[in-house]
């Protein structure tokens, strides 16, 4: 789950890591008022979306006056804002954070992952800060520093003080970058954190770090425990249908092409996705119902595809284990009933209960193509989809 | 011969008396897994499934002697059942849960890395070697006795590798689910390896998946030391970037993680890899004629 910087924020000042005076707004004049507030003659206005790269696209923006800095939120507040992290509909704005302007004299890059490879905690850091950190280690990565944390051991000083001399920070300086590391590390474990992010991490006119930006991707499986984390979930920078669909326990991601699949289990639905690639189709989504569909969750995926306009095809497929076959073709037949759609729908079963199963989908007198492998099922779906494409 | 598990393999449930372990250890002994126990705490000095609860692992390993342990506990409990499993000096820890939160894994993995246990999953379906004894959650009925070990990260996916090489006549020595996690137990190197010494393991199918760069340390892997055949299939050539696949592992990170970057290291690796799920079956049955 993501935080929006004004949150990530909040959550640095109460670990005591520096970030520079600031507030959210919701509209142009309670922009201008806490602008006002901060005092001072320059801000910055930050548009507050879940996604990185904003200051090139036009989400971060300087301000010299009052009238400025309500003129710019004005701009940003209610449209949306496309990054090259986001899709092509980009992420709608219903925020802004207003921050004092600030000098900056050196930029570096700070971040601590949850590093899947080291199956521990990695340090990453750079004196370029400010600029994309991927481009950095393809195109100078001896100016990448990492440092991987022992999780017995746990932060060891003299690690601290190797990457510190690296940065060629002075005795002040280095003492300030090794309070913040400690505290980013106390805060991404009290938060469940996979990922804590400042970019840019800068050294202002007073000689002190600031963390200019603020990102925390607080893990998934950990919201039960951090409930409080929980309550900061933005919805609006969600898609929409992804969102419902976890509300009903399916695992959905929109895609943009016009073959749907519903598949039971995470790896066959992508096999699933990867089958209709190249057999010619482009899938228009990946959709895990489940190890334990049920009647009604299978109609809810249904119902969820079909919201999609561009889908001209559906591609069952299931691998029942200790989900049953003929439970599934229930679904099916109840779903198709309700929803009333002409759209073409394959259906390739395999598993616990098949025969019955089948004999459910035959029996019904629906208009189910029935698929007897993978391979055959990939075919007929994409050639149902280009029939369907031709006939509408 | 099989690989980690077989019919003398003598086996705890933690979580016995929940719904998913009720279920789930039940279809184990009808199988014919030799489960000697469960444990759930509080629940001790019970008989459930005809079997004895103990109130900790380290009863439950002192009453029966048993060598693993399958895991259905509630994911904010689970990683504590590992280490209680670990503390006990169970040998193979066989974590069926999702949903464990990675910091939990990372104290977990550094736990086990300082033990003699070995952890199969979390997130996974379980092993099963066939005819002998099942330890997960895998249908039963699509497994045969036979000569192909299976090591996949997903669970529907492996059965439908399972179903294939049933259905070329080829069957499997022992199927591992290793999970769909990012932090997990054994991984498809130490698989790889034990397959390649066991004698009845004639060939090998290693199912992959987006995120990561567990396949393409396989992948090197095998050309350095492994003699027998192998058929990779990776999910996820279709997944775009920075999108979460349904599980916590499959995420393909900027350029880190891409089916296209594993299957690039299994060919220069020169292993056979098919690029469509429905040729595994097939394809392997050719590499052992």
């Amino acid at each position: 789950m993501n935080l929006h910087e004004y949150q990530s924020k909040e959550l640095f000042s109460d670990a005591g890591i520096p970030i520079l005076q600031g507030m959210v707004a919701d509209s142009p004049e309670q922009a201008r008022k806490a602008a006002k507030q901060l005092q001072g003659d320059q801000w910055v206005v930050k548009a507050q979306v879940h996604a990185g790269g904003r200051g090139k696209a036009g989400g971060v923006k300087l301000a010299n006056s009052l009238d400025d800095v309500e003129l710019i939120a004005s701009k940003m507040l209610g449209s949306r804002l496309t990054t090259k992290q986001t899709d092509q509909m980009g992420l709608p704005i219903n925020l802004v954070y207003i921050e004092s302007g600030t000098q900056i004299k050196l930029e570096f890059y700070l971040s601590l992952v949850i590093d899947r490879t080291k199956e521990s905690w990695t340090f990453i850091v750079s004196s370029e800060g400010g600029v994309d950190i991927e481009m950095v280690a393809e195109k100078t990565p001896e100016k990448i520093i990492k440092y991987t944390v022992d999780p017995i051991i746990g932060i060891d000083s003299n690690q601290l003080n190797l990457m510190a001399e690296k940065l060629n920070l002075d005795v002040n300086l280095k003492e300030q970058f090794i309070t913040i590391i400690k505290k980013i590390f106390v805060l991404a474990r009290d938060t469940d954190a996979s990922q804590v992010e400042i970019n840019p991490l800068i050294v202002d006119q007073n000689h002190t770090f600031v963390a200019l930006d603020a990102k925390i991707v607080v893990e998934d499986n950990s919201l039960f425990r951090q409930s409080e984390l929980a309550l900061l979930k933005d919805s609006s920078q969600e898609n929409d249908i992804e969102l419902r669909a976890s509300e009903h326990g399916l695992s959905y991601v929109s895609l943009s092409g016009d073959i749907a699949c519903m598949v039971n289990g995470a790896g066959l639905a992508m096999a699933t996705m990867d089958l209709i690639k190249i057999h010619g189709g482009e899938p228009a989504n990946f959709l895990d119902v489940g190890g334990d569909a049920t009647t009604a969750r299978v109609t809810a995926a249904f119902e969820l595809i079909l919201e999609n306009q561009n889908v001209r095809a559906i591609l069952v497929n299931i691998f029942g284990g200790i989900v049953r076959c003929d439970v599934i073709a229930e679904g099916i037949i109840d779903a198709v009933k309700t929803t009333d759609s002409s759209v073409p729908i394959v259906v390739r079963l395999e598993g616990t209960n098949v025969q019955s199963g089948k004999a459910k989908l035959m029996e019904s007198g629906l208009d189910i193509i029935s698929a007897d492998n993978l391979s055959d099922a990939a075919e007929k779906v994409v050639k149902s989809a280009a029939n369907y494409k031709e006939s509408s | 011969m099989s690989i980690l598990v077989d019919s003398n393999s003598k086996i705890i449930c933690q979580g016995i008396t929940g719904k998913q372990g009720t279920f789930h250890a039940n279809q184990c002994i009808q199988y014919g897994a030799k489960i000697v126990g469960g444990v759930t705490p509080g629940k001790g000095k019970q008989e459930h499934l005809g079997v004895p609860v103990f109130d900790t692992v380290r009863e439950a390993k002192g009453e029966t002697d048993a060598d693993v342990s399958v895991i259905f506990v509630p994911a904010p409990y689970a990683a504590e059942a590992i280490v209680a499993a670990v503390d006990a000096k169970i040998e193979l820890i066989v974590c069926i849960t999702e949903g464990i939160p990675v910091q939990d894994m990372i104290n977990v993995k550094s736990k086990i890395k300082n033990s003699n246990s070995k952890l199969i999953g979390p997130n996974c379906p379980g092993i099963i070697t066939p005819e002998q004894t099942k330890i997960g959650i895998m249908p039963a009925f699509i497994h045969q006795q036979g000569s192909i070990g299976i090591i996949s990260r997903s669970g529907t996916l492996t059965y439908e590798a399972v179903y294939q090489t049933s259905k070329n006549g080829l069957g499997q020595s022992t199927c591992v689910g290793i999970g769909g996690d990012p932090i997990k137990g054994l991984n498809f190197i130490d698989c790889l390896e034990l397959f390649e010494s066991d004698d009845q393991t004639q060939g090998i199918v290693l199912v992959g998946e987006i995120g990561g760069s567990d396949e393409e340390k396989a992948a090197e892997f095998i050309k350095r030391n492994i003699t027998k055949p192998v058929v990779a299939y990776i999910a996820g050539i279709s997944a775009p970037s920075g999108k979460r696949m349904g599980h916590a592992g499959a995420i393909v990170s900027g350029q880190e993680g891409t089916a296209e970057g594993k299957y690039e290291a299994f060919r220069k690796a020169g292993v056979t890899t098919v690029e469509s799920p429905a040729l595994i079956g097939e394809t392997m049955r050719t590499l052992m004629a």
